[in-house]
């Protein structure tokens, strides 16, 4: 049985899981304790839960519970990062390497930054979405900082080469913060291997509550230290002032164990899902194009651009599927997907294009019902389409001039 | 975004979706937009012998907003002179489908549609219409 409307936008949020939700409930009226009480049980037992929490994390990023800072979500834990990072650091240099293609809690971020004097260089990436290493390592001067990169970007879910940034950025001594908010709980995760000193990433994205995120901070090899953005109190190692989110950091901790518990089971199913998607929607139309690397993407993420039609009233012909779209027209900024264009995608194929994120929730009926959804409603705007109508007479759109607005 | 009832019902149900013989005389064609700005849309008229549009459609590649403003284009220009259809103002198409302003762009392309093939139109008979050498 369908019940609508689906949800397929599992990069954007994610429900939280029952077995989540159900762990939350006595920390808001029973156990409702400040973790930072020291002197009775209502405090200590808040406290408890806390430390609990932290350890679940710890487990799935394999680092030490002291080193999980807990912030509002993960873009505090960016601002926290480059902001802290260059507050702290700022005698040993002012250059932060990152990516054109990173999240703007990322990019914003860094855009205030260079206000500050700070210097950044944007790395490009390939068509597929990936940085290329000697392009990294050879932005790297005697006044870097810091490199920044994403795990897994949020709109193709390509995974980056983090193992690798790690080593490079270990051997020439700069920090490596990675944004890893949609990696986490999705892929395996191991600071250690992977040469991470700085990472964010929340618990909305994992199927836990809204408005709670970490960022992990080294403590050994190198011992990292951050300078706050929030005064008073001094919780959180005095990296992030403010009373605990008891219930919701208590429901992300969970998220973390179930996402460990389930990763490979979950990692496969849900490429099978979307492998499905994919099929059918390859098979029922021609032109339409995968955007980003065909395989080293996160399981969940199917990125496709539909030549000839415009993505929001692609969106609107699928009024029972939420999806997103990198189309112009679903934005506030009235351009396509910056994401799509540093690939080399066309302007006309990222208004083109709709982004489909799997989810734990997601069936294999759901995936049929919007596979043929799309299908039926591409069809029905392509038969709309002035410009499928040229390209089958053989006019090359390429060629025409057309009257820009 | 949420839709007007009236660009839903556009969208659901064009008005004069399709395309004329643009190498007929009688009609004329208007090609506005870029695919790069994620809205193109095809426009023709087909004058009638007293001078009235006898028939209008529309295709268009663009979001909602683009398909609603061009499908009321054509439920417009029907039974119009060509005089009386160069006045129709985008103005009248925001306030007909209640578009919002970041939309407004839509109805400017509607408008510039209708003038683009009623210059088409208007340049095909000027040429037909032209002396022909002794």
């Amino acid at each position: 049985m369908l019940t609508f409307p689906i949800f397929m936008d599992n990069h954007s949020t994610t429900a939280v899981d029952p077995r989540v939700l159900a762990v939350m409930w006595p920390y808001f009226n029973e156990k409702f304790g400040n973790a930072a009480s020291r002197n009775h049980s209502f405090g200590w037992e808040a406290e408890k839960a806390v430390d609990r929490a932290r350890e679940q994390i710890a487990q799935l990023v394999h680092c030490d519970p002291k080193e999980i800072v807990f912030t509002s979500g993960a873009t505090e834990s960016n601002n926290l990062a480059l902001k802290g990072v260059v507050e702290m650091y700022h005698d040993k240099g002012n250059h932060i390497i990152t990516a054109i293609t990173e999240h703007k809690a990322v990019l914003d971020t860094l855009k205030r930054l260079e206000k500050t004097g700070i210097t950044v260089t944007y790395l490009d990436v390939d068509a597929s979405g990936l940085i290329r290493l000697d392009a990294l390592a050879a932005a790297i001067t005697d006044r870097t900082i810091l490199i920044s990169i994403m795990m897994a970007n949020n709109e193709i879910g390509v995974i980056q080469p983090v193992a690798e940034i790690g080593k490079i950025a270990k051997s020439r001594g700069v920090l490596f913060h990675c944004d890893a908010t949609q990696g986490v709980g999705k892929i395996p995760v191991d600071v250690q291997a992977m040469g991470i000193d700085l990472m964010s990433f929340s618990a909305h994205k994992i199927y836990g509550p809204k408005g709670v995120g970490a960022l992990y901070v080294r403590r050994k090899n190198p011992r990292v230290r951050v300078a706050p953005l929030i005064d008073g109190g001094g919780h959180e190692r005095g990296m992030r002032s403010g009373t605990l989110n008891v219930p919701a950091i208590v429901g992300f901790g969970e998220a973390c164990e179930v996402c460990g518990n389930e990763m490979v089971q979950e990692a496969t199913r849900l490429t099978a899902l979307r492998d499905r998607l994919q099929g059918h929607i390859f098979k029922g139309l021609d032109e339409v194009y995968l955007n980003g690397h065909p395989t080293q993407r996160l399981p969940h993420n199917l990125n496709i651009s539909f030549a000839y039609v415009e993505g929001e009233s692609l969106l609107m012909g699928l009024n029972d599927v939420a999806l997103s779209s990198g189309s112009a027209c679903t934005t506030a900024t009235l351009e396509p997907s910056y994401v799509l264009r540093s690939l080399g995608v066309g302007s006309d194929l990222a208004h083109s294009s709709l982004r489909f994120g799997l989810g734990r929730f997601n069936t294999e009926e759901e995936v049929d019902y919007v596979g043929q959804k799309v299908i039926q409603a591409v069809c029905r705007l392509r038969d709309m389409s002035p410009l499928y109508e040229m390209a089958k007479e053989g006019i090359d759109l390429k060629s025409v001039q057309w009257t820009q607005h | 975004m949420s839709y007007s009832q009236q660009v839903v019902d556009h969208y659901s149900s064009p008005r004069n979706m399709g395309s004329l013989d643009k190498s007929d005389p009688s009609v004329g064609t208007g090609i506005v937009g870029a695919p790069e700005c994620g809205d193109v849309m095809k426009l023709q008229l087909r004058v009638g012998s007293g001078g009235r549009i006898e028939d209008a459609k529309f295709k268009t590649f663009g979001c909602g907003s683009a398909i609603a403003s061009s499908s009321l284009a054509t439920e417009w220009l029907k039974g119009k002179t060509v005089t009386e259809a160069y006045q129709i103002k985008n103005t009248e198409i925001v306030s007909a489908l209640s578009l919002p302003p970041v939309k407004i762009h839509c109805s400017v392309l509607a408008e510039d549609a209708i003038k683009a093939a009623i210059a088409d139109y208007q340049n095909k008979n000027a040429q037909a219409a032209a002396p022909v050498a002794p």
